[in-house]
């Protein structure tokens, strides 16, 4: 199981990073979205993984999963969400005003091709 | 314990949504709730920094947690003056958006103000790093809406690229957290700054790849070099008072630094040596470079204002990665004066955007309100150039000073020089050209005449370039403070101990249990 969660944070983080050096709106948007769902997955292994255990002390129980990782993950959950809406409202904003996805700054040739 | 170490907090957290809900049409009422509310944070403020100017440490337990479990907030003499140095910032910066008409090009600026005044005072206070990260993000989801407000589409695709380069730090962020909590198991930084030292020099591994990660994650709100390139567009075309305001969130990222490599992560730490004197040291003497010669390149005075913010943060940077009791001390002194003289020249540059429609640095015909607007500029200029009589002399004069004992102070000395010459040169080249050449234009008849700036915008810079001269003035007073402030900071045991053993729910049952 240890080496299917890392290889999964792995794939998703690296997937991500490709995608964020497209430098398009759209497919940065995505791998951020890759990349917090592999921060997710990490910070829950952060608690060491457990099948099956509770979460809250009970008698005659000795593993139990650590409860604090998911209240973690919870709170970066939805915080990433609320933030990937507010990029696309912005993202799409900026798209619709000036025609052109790129993220980078555009350089003065493109600037002066704009112009025109 | 006190309520009052958790007002500056709720109180903009209140009034945020009360303001939106119940002020919505009336630019006049939220003008008079938001000003009230941050007066009401500047009396808070200078409560607290008296009351741990002794060395006390205030705690406040949220729900009376006992530390680990609950979440704190710590109050001490760093938090407070941080605290303090935002509330006065955020008035003189709010006075400026209010003269100027700025909050009433969009909706809701005062709301989303507030909002970021919560976000910074809460990532002071707090004792609790994932309580950081959520403050940071409450400080930033509030600079995203400011950072587009008043539209445009530069404005816009800026905005863009500052959310998108925010949200990856973010992410290293919590990577970051999570590596600590699996090392560590805990996430309270005075619970961390115990268990830190207990790990063995084998298993260091993890725990070194989760320091050097938060000191990136850091180093980006501080934009230091080669983490810098969201800095000049998103400044630049921010809205005036809002990029004035961002003049305390780099500092934001250089109190993470000072905080958590002083307490968890201490240069005596054996598992992070060489963090500070081989990588970060050198990052901020390039730092300060490249800010001072882009102040030289710039071709638009806000870009300016942007590049000199990076050098001043450079400079900030060298201070703090001496990390000796006197480097910290030159850098807290630092970090009050590149604050405000950082402010100051952003709303001067909308000041002469105002007065002349452009802020292109070619001669043009002179502009509206030009002499009162030179004066400032010039006063500006000779701060952040680090030029006597005003404070960034003193600054630099400090770090040179603590630099001595040091291995690089050769080449901390040759930089901070060298590069304070390009920086004066770069400010004497613009104000030239804004001011003086103008002359030799001839006003065209087709370009419309730009009114001059309102008098209360002219107060707000003139009040922030008066707090600068009285930082000056009282040097020796503030220097002898944020002295002891590294004391404090350096002999940390009171803070852990504050933290971990005032007793609350769930602390460790005493004898007779």
């Amino acid at each position: 199981m240890e080496l299917l969660v890392a290889s999964a944070i792995g794939f998703l983080t690296a997937g991500g990073i490709y995608l964020l050096l497209r430098l398009r709106t759209f497919p940065v948007i995505l791998g951020i979205s890759l990349l917090t769902y592999a921060v997710n997955v990490f910070l829950f292994t952060t608690g060491r993984l457990t099948i099956g255990a509770p979460p809250i002390l009970r008698d005659g129980v000795e593993t139990y999963a650590d409860p604090l990782p998911q209240a973690l993950v919870l709170t970066a959950i939805v915080i990433s969400f609320g933030m990937t809406a507010v990029v696309v409202m912005i993202g799409l904003g900026a798209f619709l005003g000036s025609d052109d996805d790129h993220v980078d700054d555009q350089t003065e040739q493109d600037e002066a091709e704009a112009n025109t | 314990m006190t309520h009052w170490l958790i007002a500056p907090v709720v109180l903009p957290a209140l009034l945020a949504p009360f303001i939106v809900l119940a002020a919505r049409y009336h630019i006049g009422i939220q003008r008079v709730l938001s000003v009230a509310g941050v007066v009401a944070l500047i009396a808070v403020a200078l409560g607290l920094a008296m009351q741990s100017a002794d060395g006390t440490i205030t705690l406040y337990r949220l729900g009376d947690w006992a530390a680990p479990f609950g979440i704190v907030l710590v109050g001490d003499r760093l938090s407070t003056l941080m605290v303090l140095l935002t509330a006065v910032l955020g008035l003189f910066v709010l006075l400026y958006a209010i003269g100027s008409g700025w909050d009433n090009r969009g909706r809701h600026f005062h709301a989303l103000f507030q909002f970021q005044l919560m976000g910074i005072m809460g990532a002071f206070l707090t004792g609790d790093l994932f309580n950081l990260f959520v403050f940071f993000e409450v400080l930033l989801i509030a600079s995203y809406g400011l950072m587009i407000h008043a539209g445009g589409n530069t404005r816009l695709r800026a905005g863009v690229q500052y959310v998108l380069f925010n949200l990856i730090g973010s992410t290293l962020f919590l990577f970051a957290l999570g590596a600590i909590y699996a090392e560590t198991g805990t996430l309270n930084m005075a619970d961390l700054a115990e268990r830190v030292a207990f790990v063995s020099a084998e298993e260091t591994v993890g725990i070194r790849i989760a320091a050097v990660l938060l000191l990136l994650v850091f180093a980006i709100k501080a934009a230091l070099v080669p983490l810098h390139f969201w800095l000049p567009s998103s400044y630049a075309e921010a809205p005036a008072p809002v990029a004035a305001l961002f003049a305390i969130m780099t500092k934001v990222g250089a109190y993470a630094i000072i905080r958590v490599y002083t307490l968890v992560f201490p240069p005596e730490l054996e598992a992070t040596a060489g963090l500070h004197d081989v990588w970060l040291l050198p990052a901020a003497l390039i730092s300060v470079a490249i800010g001072m010669v882009g102040v030289l390149a710039a071709k638009k005075l806000d870009r300016l204002v942007a590049f000199s913010v990076i050098g001043s943060m450079g400079m900030v940077m060298v201070m703090i990665s001496l990390f000796t009791p006197a480097g910290i001390a030159a850098a807290l002194y630092y970090i009050v004066h590149s604050t405000l003289a950082g402010a100051a020249l952003f709303l001067i540059s909308d000041l002469v955007r105002t007065g002349r429609g452009s802020l292109g640095l070619t001669a043009k015909a002179p502009m509206a309100g030009a002499a009162l607007t030179a004066a400032l500029f010039f006063a500006g200029a000779i701060a952040m150039a680090g030029l006597p009589p005003l404070s960034g002399f003193l600054g630099k004069l400090l770090l040179l000073n603590a630099a001595f004992a040091s291995d690089m102070a050769v080449w901390i000395w040759a930089t901070v020089l060298i590069s304070s010459l390009i920086s004066i040169l770069g400010f004497a080249r613009a104000g030239s050209v804004l001011f003086w050449k103008a002359k030799s234009v001839a006003p065209s008849e087709d370009s419309p005449a730009q009114d001059a700036p309102a008098p209360l915008a002219y107060i707000a810079v003139g009040g922030l370039i008066a707090l600068l001269a009285a930082h000056t003035v009282f040097a020796g007073y503030v220097h002898s403070y944020t002295s002891s402030i590294a004391a404090q900071l350096f002999a940390p045991q009171p803070y852990i101990s504050t933290v971990l053993d005032t007793p609350g729910k769930l602390s460790t049952p005493k004898e007779g249990y």
